[in-house]
């Protein structure tokens, strides 16, 4: 039966049905989803690892045991994980093994606009690319097949648009495939210089085996158009935007494997059109290709290398530019992200506000902290590089710094790639002060949980990582949980730790108030005969409290009664709403 | 038939992603060529976001451009100012007159707009204007938003009331099924 299904679903849909049994993921945006679906099949083991690196290895090793494997993470996840990519490459499987990589065009909610495409031409990995629900649900069996079929990890390549769009698929039966027995193959499998300089030249020839299956696999197809004054090539959503600006009027090659891409089925295309054009998002990819084989397309001379395309887009650029609709005059005020009420990030990011702190952050939720009025933030780099960055800032200027500077991480954060930067702290003694935004859960991709929550990805109890025994353990000597809702004992334990002359972590504890099991007090409210319109309660950026004809006000749909804003009321004006008795 | 589309505003957390999971229900079991198109993570948290909704026989691009919108259903009055210009000429505004100020406002640095409603008038748009945060408390629940602006949508719409009772029974779990109900009810006679 027809059914409607966002791009990840589907895509995990594929790979239940193509027989997957381990899974092993670190969730990032927009990725996240495929690992969660395939967590509701019982018939797979489903984990969220500490990190994608952990993960893709995971599945690397449930592959030489014999069983169908799936990671999956977002594209600068798998920077984490190049590593064992590179080298997996050569070695090649045993079982199939998918590796998702969804990149983030437009930079929805990433820290860069990377073209994970590279990835593929660099560790000569075959990558197919879905362009909507169907076909990711399709292109995850054939990933499988593949990967079998050539000895070969193989990407299933998604973006924010596939990822988190919804169209039509029928839903197929699961196929049980059985287990690829082990065998021992110490010139396969150890890649020491000896054996890996016997692999490279298999993977040469692997590839050159891909090309010939990429000229003939109905995983790339030529649509015919009637006008052959130009020809497009395209591959995922920029081939929408191709289809919803031009119809079937072109002909166009449009590419399920983007690597390794055809060579002759490519020359015959261009020697059919009079102009070959190429719309690709991001980097000149396909364009490159092209060129390599002699021909000569029009792509980013025309095309931007930035952002995401649009149907409005391409018909610019292909000149045949639509209405566009109508604006009003005036401004509208923009609405960017924010902490939600009640975050526990919020009085944590107050305090090291009011101290002048120099914050070196990191990627969640709380990178929000560098929006104003908190404005704390001053770096945020990647996974785990406040840690790491801190060390190095405080070993460059000393006591300049060391007094001043923090780090904030949060729990999942920390455990995927903080945990070595402390070591690093530990061991070469910087004097740093490392804050860990403990709100025990991964927060903004969607309450995933990590291995200090003890929780499993099924929500089943689950081995626990005390933070603070594991900081004590690396030799970190002072380690203190504060409550983020307290902010003068925030202050304290900030002042006290800084102060101290060796290093240190504040672990800021508290649940994420999205979570279902926490308990909410009643909204606060103003009493306008206390309040002096004096606006020190703006200074948290509550979305829940505003200034409205000289009073604060409390939305009450909003507040959750965390009455951090009550602490820096001086007329006492924030009043609960909790009943008596 | 040439594609429709329909697009879902709204702030954070404001529940657009039932709202489109309802339409994109309903559609597909009309036999449609169905699109629909969300985007999580950080945007979610409070600030803008918008649901792209698209049926016909074949849909291509999954999200809306500028100029092509049939109908924009909106959560608040800045949020369909801020995204009018994807209306297509005499598309069909249908907006909750709900204000949430957004962080600029609240810290100072920007106004929140007046007559919103009647400045997109004058700029062309057909705007049926609604207070569906009542109407949603009255139905039971302020978070029955999503659902009393269905209500109003499908007013707009040649389709059977069953189709869209089908389409709720099928996304609204079973206990809050007479709530939503309601609400579709009270949006749709309002």
């Amino acid at each position: 039966m027809r059914k409607l299904m966002l791009g990840n679903a589907a895509a995990a849909r594929g790979l239940y049905e193509a027989g997957c049994a381990v899974v092993s993921s670190y969730p990032g945006t927009p990725s996240t989803e495929i690992t969660e679906e395939l967590a509701k099949f019982e018939e797979v083991y489903c984990e969220w690892a500490p990190n994608e690196k952990v993960a893709m290895e995971t599945a690397f090793g449930a592959s030489l045991a014999g069983r169908r494997s799936f990671c999956g993470m977002k594209h600068v996840g798998l920077n984490v994980a190049a590593d064992p990519l590179f080298t997996i490459s050569y070695t090649g499987v045993n079982a199939g093994m998918v590796i998702a990589v969804a990149d983030d065009p437009g930079m929805h909610s990433s820290q860069n606009e990377q073209d994970s495409r590279h990835y593929a031409l660099a560790a000569k990995v075959p990558m197919l690319e879905p362009a909507d629900s169907a076909e990711a649900l399709a292109f995850a069996k054939a990933a499988y097949e593949i990967s079998e079929r050539f000895d070969v990890p193989v990407f299933l390549k998604m973006c924010t648009r596939i990822a988190h769009s919804q169209s039509p698929v029928i839903p197929g039966e699961r196929e049980e495939v059985p287990l690829r027995p082990y065998e021992k193959n110490i010139a396969k499998y150890v890649m020491m210089p000896g054996n890996a300089i016997r692999r490279h030249p298999v993977v040469e020839a692997r590839t050159r085996a891909l090309i010939a299956f990429a000229e003939t696999t109905a995983l790339n197809r030529v649509e015919p158009g009637t006008d052959h004054s130009m020809g497009i090539v395209t591959s995922s959503t920029c081939y929408q935007y191709v289809k919803e600006v031009c119809g079937d009027r072109y002909p166009v090659f449009k590419l399920g494997m983007i690597w390794p891409m055809p060579e002759q089925a490519l020359r015959t295309f261009a020697a059919s059109v009079e102009k070959l054009v190429v719309v690709e998002e991001l980097d000149p990819f396909i364009e490159t290709h092209l060129r390599v084989l002699g021909l000569d397309p029009v792509g980013k001379s025309l095309f931007p290398l930035e952002g995401e395309f649009s149907q409005n887009l391409v018909a610019e650029k292909l000149g045949m530019a639509r209405e566009q609709g109508v604006k009003l005059a005036e401004a509208i005020p923009g609405r960017p992200p924010v902490m939600c009420a009640g975050c526990p990030h919020r009085g944590l990011f107050y305090t090291l506000n009011r101290n002048k702190c120099t914050v070196l952050g990191d990627i969640g939720c709380y990178t929000l902290g560098a929006v104003a009025p908190l404005s704390a933030i001053e770096m945020t780099a990647c996974m785990g590089a406040s840690v790491s960055g801190i060390h190095g800032f405080n070993k460059a200027l000393g006591g300049q710094s060391e007094g001043r500077t923090v780090a904030v991480i949060g729990d999942s954060t920390f455990m995927h790639s903080g945990m070595t930067g402390l070591a690093n702290i530990a061991y070469n003694q910087s004097n740093s002060t490392v804050i860990i935004l403990d709100n025990s859960i991964t927060g903004m991709t969607g309450h995933q949980q990590n291995p200090t929550t003890g929780y499993n990805i099924k929500g089943d109890p689950a081995g626990k990582i005390d933070l603070e025994s594991l900081c004590r353990a690396m030799g970190i000597r002072r380690v203190r949980v504060v409550d983020p809702y307290d902010l003068a004992a925030c202050d304290q334990a900030v002042k006290e730790e800084l102060a101290a002359p060796e290093p240190s972590v504040i672990i800021s504890r508290r649940p994420c108030a999205l979570l279902k099991y926490v308990k909410h007090k009643a909204p606060l409210r103003v009493n306008p005969d206390k309040c002096v319109g004096c606006k020190q309660c703006m200074r948290i950026g509550c979305p829940a409290v505003s200034i409205k004809e000289g009073k604060a006000r409390v939305d009450e749909t909003l507040c959750v009664g965390c009455g951090v804003c009550a602490q820096l009321c001086r007329m006492d004006a924030l009043e609960s709403t909790e009943k008596e008795g | 038939m040439e594609t429709k589309n329909i697009m879902i505003v709204g702030v954070g957390g404001q529940g657009s992603l039932l709202a489109s999971k309802l339409l994109g229900q309903l559609l597909i079991s009309r036999g449609y060529d169905v699109k629909v198109s969300e985007v999580h993570g950080m945007s979610q948290r409070g600030g803008s976001v918008v649901t792209y909704v698209r049926y016909g026989d074949r849909v291509s691009s999954p999200v809306i451009d500028k100029g092509e919108a049939d109908f924009i259903v909106s959560f608040e009055e800045l949020e369909a100012a801020r995204w009018l210009e994807y209306l297509r000429p005499g598309g069909q505004i249908v907006t909750s007159t709900q204000q949430i100020d957004p962080m600029p406002v609240i810290t100072g640095a920007a106004v929140y707009p007046e007559g919103l409603i009647e400045k997109m008038r004058a700029a062309g748009a057909r705007v049926d204007a609604l207070d569906c945060l009542s109407l949603a408390r009255e139905a039971g629940s302020a978070k029955a938003v999503n659902i009393v602006l269905m209500g109003r949508l499908s007013h707009y719409f040649d389709l059977p009331e069953e189709a869209w009772m089908a389409a709720l029974e099928a996304v609204v779990p079973a206990k809050f099924l007479a709530l939503n109900k309601k609400a579709f009810a009270l949006g749709k006679n309002a």
